[in-house]
């Protein structure tokens, strides 16, 4: 393709124009102008010109990083200008390069090595740092690997801002080139020595990054982050030291003990907040065993939450957090302050203090905090106000509800939660409703009572974020109508016109409980009459006598005594029993056109059984005395067999219920069911509700009690000829006949009550219960009701967390330097720390026989530097000698090298972690 | 470390945008936008913390601050002290403020090299280099002096010096070739009228263009 013209170098816009021509655009012309400029970028970039294609270069990388457009196809122009001598050229070159190259596609990244080495060893000061930040931000293994013996050649560079840099780049080239560390990690720890801020902050930064992933490796270097730690005076410093102690301290409980006192003195002595804040956090995340300590930095979190400052109270009630998952009373000492920050203005705050709140929950104070929380949730925003709502629910719904003693309270709660305002946490409470009911035998009468509050209140209805909770109340209504004062009002709510509003799922719900409403009146209807009428002797349950029995004592008792003169008993006259009937006759007639499927089948059924009672009501209403006509006697066993199978007392179930079921012997699961699908083809499966609860004794939870009612009873011929003919065709896929009645019996009912796990779990429940008790409220009569509930939960899946491999390798690369390092000095003395500069002899050559692989070419060059580094190295063994007053051996070599011997047997052992500053 | 520094007006309009790990330009953007939105339903006087869970996953915190019309991003992990970044970019404000002599967004936007040049001295690879902004005003000094050296003339003035010299050269040229004049003049206009409508010196370009054309033609 043909390169720009004369005319367009001439008149190229620089960065500049274009700038000012995109502000110019009108908006929405934006994107064709760009697609314009670039157009000519492309054109410009082509030219052998190096100012024009530098133009074109700086325009693109503009584009590319403001406005997102693509520039991967430039990527060798950016190769080609950095070689270019002007500076300017340069620095656009690699800051496109710096921006736009992607480490793992680029391919032309390569082609960039051999001008990368160029000017890392460039005497200019400022190309080496523009080459060394490319280098930060493009690294890939290949780059990492070819540059390394550069990048070690820059670690002692005599300049400080060359040195400084190369010590940040250092890291991005440890984890893309794990061998590297080999080679510069000495280097690296020798400018721990170094007396200049900005070096020091360097390698403190590079360690506090290091120790973040692999934090046991850096143990050995403990006594010269804890010198840092008591000399420097530098806050960015200090700050990074104790992120490195904070990952340190947890590995060796002896460096906590050692540093704790220092980071004390910091904390009560230096001003600075961040400092102060990072001493706070490093003791309470990892010396939290240290109790005076621990006392000192929630007396300055106390000084955060008191501040004016959002940013510190926000991070106060941080630290809070951090505390509070191993000593709950400092929170609960600053209790008042976390519960004013609910009211703040920021959203952080608020929430932070919310979950702080939510930790300190206990029996003793779940009444107060929610009571609080809710006053809060009717003042604050709808966002606020519903993560208040899932935390209450979540807290008190945690582990089976063991926060919670008084039921009746929590249940009201519930009711009175589902009334705020802004609710959308209906499902949940639905869930919990139905969840008491089931577990908690004692809090039914007043879930029943509440539920009922919900039910009738038309105004609930058109809320479709209550769809759910009304669902869940108008189960729970029809489901414990046993307990309720007056079930005509809960008729007259279930079939309440409103309910057009709802859903059709909810709807059904609905319409279900009213028929199990209806079933409840008639038939305590037909006992009341029992005496009179010819109702069969069997009616009288032993079982539903003792059930209702069991239940508060300001219940009514329905049945047992019907002449008892509760307020239920005195409405059940025919009159309206009839009136009862005729209003769902007349609300749910229309409904048996609907086109929701369940609507219209759960209408039905309601009509059918309608249908069926209606004539005995009538006759018996003629004809006071009773007629003993068959119909009747029918009827009136149909009610009760209904009534039977809805009163039925259904439980959780447990998760693992299933797998408790012993497999039958010759019952093929594996086996290929292909063939199965054509027989099944045509058989729809049962829609599922919202609430499919398992019966225990049947097979299925039928949505149709009706027919499940008489198919227990006697199920009807046809059917049964129709599944026998199945049986014979079919055979393959029924069990044995004599099998399936055994192992039915077998079976241990999903929640069976006397199951022995649950009974176990159970009498822990109560046991710790009564322990509690007797320790903690000895004026409480009342125990908590039980909650059923199993031992085997939910089986939490343990994920395994991976860890990178590169930071494993780099790990073991410091591991196998710091440690070769251990074994040389540990032998000598116990108390001498242990120290990276005592490089031996053998060690230096080590490194100059790694160096002499990188340096093939430089193999001169690289003698003298062995030579300079052994002196450097005998000259700060003397230093340290000096210092080191218990040491008598001086640096004659000989001695070093009998020592080195010694310590060959030592090295072959497993590397034992040293006594740090003991 | 520091995974990114962003810099964007009160309207959204990226500034400056560096990812210290690499980034492909769409999900850039798509941050930008995202975490423009958070800071928009921020009001004052709050803290300068935002949950970036969602956009970066756990542990990574992001502070901004609000400087006139632009707010200033730092998004970082758990290897940084929260305070202590918020000081950082008081720093990168007092050092832009510094190399550009009460700094206000326009300063930014025009100098966008210059601006990633001091950033560079202050973070490399997502570590902290320098937290003193006299040493880092000064380090880009010393980086910037040679490059306005090579600094080309303004646009503008190209075009202006360009006509100027058309108009006063065209008595000999005028001289040699009528046509070659007016084929350059017709040229110059060509290449004008692509690229320099939007201009305000085009006025001035075009006026030169015009009197020489209807003169000599």
């Amino acid at each position: 393709m043909k390169g720009p013209s004369l005319m367009d170098s001439l008149f190229q816009r620089s960065i500049d124009d274009l700038i000012k021509a995109l502000r110019l655009t009108p908006p929405g012309t934006e994107p064709a102008f760009i697609a314009k400029a670039i157009e000519e970028i492309r054109l410009e970039i082509k030219s052998t010109d190096p100012q024009t294609k530098f133009l074109a270069l700086q325009k693109l990388t503009y584009l590319h990083s403001l406005h997102g457009h693509d520039m991967s196809w430039a990527a060798f122009h950016s190769v080609e200008l950095s070689s270019s001598a002007s500076h300017s050229h340069k620095r656009t070159a690699y800051l496109s390069a710096a921006l736009s190259f992607n480490p793992a596609t680029t391919d032309v990244i390569l082609l960039l090595t051999h001008h990368l080495r160029k000017d890392l060893s460039s005497p200019n000061a400022h190309a080496v740092s523009l080459a060394l930040s490319t280098l930060s931000s493009i690294c890939n293994p290949d780059l990492a690997r070819d540059l390394t013996p550069e990048l070690f050649t820059l670690l002692s560079s005599s300049k400080i801002t060359v040195r400084k840099k190369a010590i940040a780049t250092v890291l991005g080239v440890f984890k893309q080139y794990p061998d590297s560390v080999r080679v510069c990690f000495k280097r690296v720890v020798e400018n721990l020595e170094n007396l200049d801020l900005g070096i020091l902050s360097a390698v403190v930064g590079l360690f506090s990054e290091l120790t973040e992933n692999e934090p046991r490796s850096y143990l050995p270097l403990a006594p010269e982050f804890y010198k840092i730690l008591v000399d420097c005076k530098n806050n960015w410093v200090l700050i990074k030291v104790l992120k490195i102690f904070a990952k340190l301290a947890p590995l060796e409980p002896r460096l906590g003990k050692r540093v704790v006192e220092p980071i004390c003195e910091i904390m009560s002595t230096m001003g600075a907040k961040s400092l102060v804040f990072e001493c706070v956090r490093t003791i309470l995340t990892s010396m939290s065993e240290h109790d005076s300590a621990v006392k000192l930095a929630v007396g300055k979190v106390r000084e955060f939450l008191l501040e004016d400052d959002p940013n510190l109270k926000y991070l106060g009630l941080q630290a809070l957090s951090i505390v509070a998952q191993k000593n709950i009373s400092a929170v609960v000492e600053n209790k008042d302050l976390v519960v004013k920050s609910l009211s703040d203005s920021d959203i952080n705050i608020r929430l932070e203090a919310l979950r702080l709140v939510m930790c300190i929950v206990s029996e003793d104070n779940v009444m107060e905090i929610c009571r609080i929380l809710i006053s809060h949730s009717l003042k604050s925003d709808p966002e606020f106000c519903n993560e208040i709502l899932g935390f209450i629910l979540l807290t008190c719904g945690r582990n089976y509800y063991e926060v919670i003693f008084y039921f009746d309270w929590y249940v009201l709660f519930l009711g009175e939660m589902a009334r705020v305002p802004h609710c959308q946490k209906g499902d949940e409470i639905a869930t919990q409703l139905i969840d008491i009911g089931m577990r908690v035998k004692d809090a039914r009468s007043q879930l029943v009572h509440v539920t009922r509050d919900l039910v009738i209140d038309p105004a609930l209805l058109g809320n479709p974020f209550m769809h759910a909770v009304l669902a869940a109340a108008a189960w729970v209504s029809g489901e414990y109508i046993m307990l309720s004062r007056n079930p005509f009002e809960i008729m007259e709510a279930l079939l309440q016109p409103r309910t057009s509003l709802l859903s059709p799922s909810v709807r059904a719900v609905y319409i279900h409980s009213a028929f199990k409403v209806l079933m409840f009146c008639m038939y305590s209807y037909l006992r009341l009459n029992g005496d009179d009428s010819s109702l069969p002797s069997t009616l009288i349950d032993s079982e539903l006598v003792s059930d209702v029995e069991l239940d508060d004592q300001n219940m009514i008792v329905t049945n047992g005594q019907p002449l008892s003169t509760s307020s239920v008993i005195d409405h059940l006259t025919q009159e309206s029993i009839l009136a009862l009937v005729n209003l769902a006759e007349i609300n749910l007639g229309p409904l048996a056109g609907s086109n929701e499927l369940e609507v219209l089948e759960r209408s039905t059924n309601v009509l059918g059984l309608i249908k069926l009672i209606k004539p005995m009501l009538l006759g018996s209403l003629d004809n006071g005395e009773g007629d003993q006509a068959k119909g009747e006697l029918t009827a009136s066993e149909t009610v009760k067999m209904i009534f039977d199978s809805c009163s039925e007392d259904l439980g959780p179930v447990s998760v693992n219920a299933q797998e408790r079921v012993p497999i039958p012997d010759g019952l093929g699961l594996k086996e290929n069911l292909d063939d199965l699908e054509e027989i099944c083809g045509d058989v729809k499966l049962p829609l599922l509700t919202s609430f499919s609860l398992v019966r225990p004794q049947y097979t299925e939870a039928s949505s149709n009690a009706d027919s499940q009612g008489k198919e227990e009873s006697e199920p009807s011929s046809e059917s049964t000829s129709l599944l026998a003919e199945h049986r014979k065709r079919h055979g393959l896929y029924y069990l044995a006949l004599g099998n399936t009645m055994a192992t039915s019996n077998d079976y241990p009912p999903a929640h069976d009550p006397k199951d022995k796990v649950a009974d176990e779990a159970e009498d822990l429940v109560k046991l710790t219960e009564k322990s509690l008790i007797t320790g903690k409220k000895p004026s409480q009569s009342k125990p908590r009701p039980v909650v059923v509930k199993f031992d085997d939960g939910e089986v939490t899946n343990v994920t395994t967390d991976r860890t990178g491999i590169k930071a494993d390798l780099i790990s073991g690369a410091v591991n196998k330097v710091l440690l070769g390092d251990e074994a040389t000095t540990s032998s000598s003395s116990r108390r001498k720390p242990p120290k990276s500069r005592r490089v031996t002899d053998e060690s230096s050559a080590g490194i100059a026989k790694i160096d002499q692989s990188e340096h093939s070419k430089a193999g001169s060059k690289h003698h003298g530097h062995g030579k300079e580094r052994r002196h450097q190295s005998s000259a700060k063994d003397k230093d340290h000698d000096h210092k080191d007053k218990q040491k008598s051996d001086s640096t004659a070599h000989g001695k070093h090298r009998s020592r080195h011997r010694a310590d060959k047997a030592l090295e072959a052992q497993a590397p034992v972690i040293p006594d740090f500053l003991l | 470390m520091i995974r990114g520094v962003i810099i964007m007006n009160d309207q959204g309009k990226p500034r400056l945008i560096k990812f210290y790990e690499f980034q492909p330009p769409e999900k850039q953007q798509e941050l930008v936008r995202s975490i423009y939105r958070v800071l928009c339903s921020r009001a004052e006087n709050v803290s300068n913390f935002i949950k970036a869970d969602s956009l970066f996953g756990p542990d990574v915190r992001l502070v901004y601050k609000t400087f006139a019309t632009l707010y200033f991003v730092f998004i970082f992990d758990k290897s940084e002290n929260e305070l202590a970044v918020i000081d950082l970019m008081q720093v990168f404000v007092e050092t832009l403020n510094k190399c550009f002599r009460e700094v206000c967004e326009l300063d930014i936007v025009f100098n966008f090299y210059k601006v990633h040049t001091i950033l560079d001295e202050i973070i490399m690879g997502g570590q902290v280099l320098e937290t003193s902004s006299e040493e880092v005003a000064s380090a880009v000094d010393a980086i910037s002096r040679p490059l306005s050296l090579s600094l080309s003339l303004p646009l503008s003035l190209r075009v202006c010096v360009c006509a100027r010299a058309l108009v006063s050269s065209c008595e000999w040229v005028l001289r040699c070739n009528r046509h070659l004049l007016l084929q350059l003049s017709l040229r110059v206009l060509e290449h004008g009228a692509q690229k320099y409508l939007w201009l305000n010196s085009t006025e001035c370009f075009f006026s030169s263009l015009y009197f020489l054309l209807f003169r000599f033609v």
